[in-house]
């Protein structure tokens, strides 16, 4: 299935959570937050946030900035 | 000299540097040591797929500093609340720098929107420390938000134009129960030591250090003029006179008369 991470097509199987995306995408322990249909959701709930197909997600990290 | 207290957190230095502009992430970690800074902003920005190198957070990162996460690229209190919730969750701490600017070119904070954002992040647990105009009324009206601090502007951001707001910034000061943390637009260390001496609380500087010839010389040189302000606005600065009539401090030479 296809969900879109920051805009942008993502190729995910079936019945993948946020856990598993996260994991595909390497992303690091600290510094990054995700949110689902722009609603945060905490990492401790990754696991059991499963994804369906055109899921919209926003992730961020660390940008320079005053 | 006293020490800074925000949210009930000691800070010995009353210095805040933000981390733009600057032309790479080591000389970035090497000015915010000079300076001596326990308190450091840091942006937010969507991940790139093909690029996750780009790792400033590793930069900033000591025991002695503080993050404090901006909002900045929202444009409204709502948009505010979600930047707040991310930052929470990426960074681990609840403190931060509020900054609402919808508009591109001057970049002035939208008054309404941060004074309700203000109300709705107190609320959710967040240690509030918003940018705002330098408007008495509107600093007063954060304070009772329950803002931690007041950040009224010097100047536009990025101007290095020094305190534009003198007169405003000195009536905030007068009347605010909160530090009052002077920032944007501070472009020199006499502007850091002359806003001290005003009695600020602190001083937030960026750009006047990012885009010097040497920013971890300047980092050393706003740590001095932020340290000398307070220094001279502790000790009790004497009282200007109100004409320019000379009041003798040396005995006038009266040894010479007969």
């Amino acid at each position: 299935m296809k969900v879109l991470v920051n805009n942008k097509e993502t190729e995910l199987l079936n019945g993948n959570s946020i856990a598993d995306l996260a994991q595909q995408l390497k992303l690091p322990q600290q510094g990054v937050a995700i949110a689902l249909h722009n609603r945060m959701i905490p990492r401790a709930q990754w696991a059991e946030q499963i994804l369906q197909p055109n899921d919209s997600l926003v992730i961020i990290k660390a940008a320079c900035g005053g | 000299m006293d020490k800074l207290i925000i949210a009930g957190k000691e800070f010995d230095s009353r210095l805040f540097l933000g981390t733009g502009k600057f032309n790479s992430n080591q000389v970035m970690e090497d000015a915010i040591l000079a300076s001596g800074t326990e308190m450091v902003t840091v942006a937010m920005k969507r991940i790139e797929l093909e690029n996750k190198e780009d790792d400033m957070l590793r930069h900033i990162t000591h025991p002695h500093i503080q993050l404090l996460p901006n909002t900045s690229g929202v444009r409204t209190a709502e948009e505010a609340v979600f930047a707040a919730q991310m930052a929470r969750e990426a960074f681990g701490t609840n403190w931060l720098k509020l900054e609402i600017h919808p508009d591109p070119r001057y970049l002035l904070p939208d008054s309404t929107e941060t004074l309700k954002a203000t109300e709705e992040l107190v609320k959710l647990g967040f240690v509030v420390l918003p940018y705002c105009q330098a408007d008495p009324t509107l600093c007063k009206r954060l304070e009772e938000a329950g803002a931690a601090t007041v950040m009224p502007l010097a100047a536009p951001i990025g101007t290095n134009k020094g305190l534009q707001t003198r007169d405003f910034l000195r009536i905030i000061i007068e009347q605010s129960n909160v530090p009052v943390v002077v920032d944007a637009g501070i472009g020199a260390p006499s502007h850091a030591a002359e806003a001290m001496e005003m009695g600020a609380a602190a001083c937030l500087v960026n750009t006047a250090i990012a885009v010097a010839g040497n920013p971890v010389e300047m980092a050393t040189a706003f740590k001095e003029a932020v340290i000398a302000g307070r220094r001279a606005y502790e000790a009790g600065l004497g009282v200007q006179s109100e004409n320019l009539v000379a009041s003798a401090s040396s005995p006038l030479t009266a040894f010479l008369n007969k």
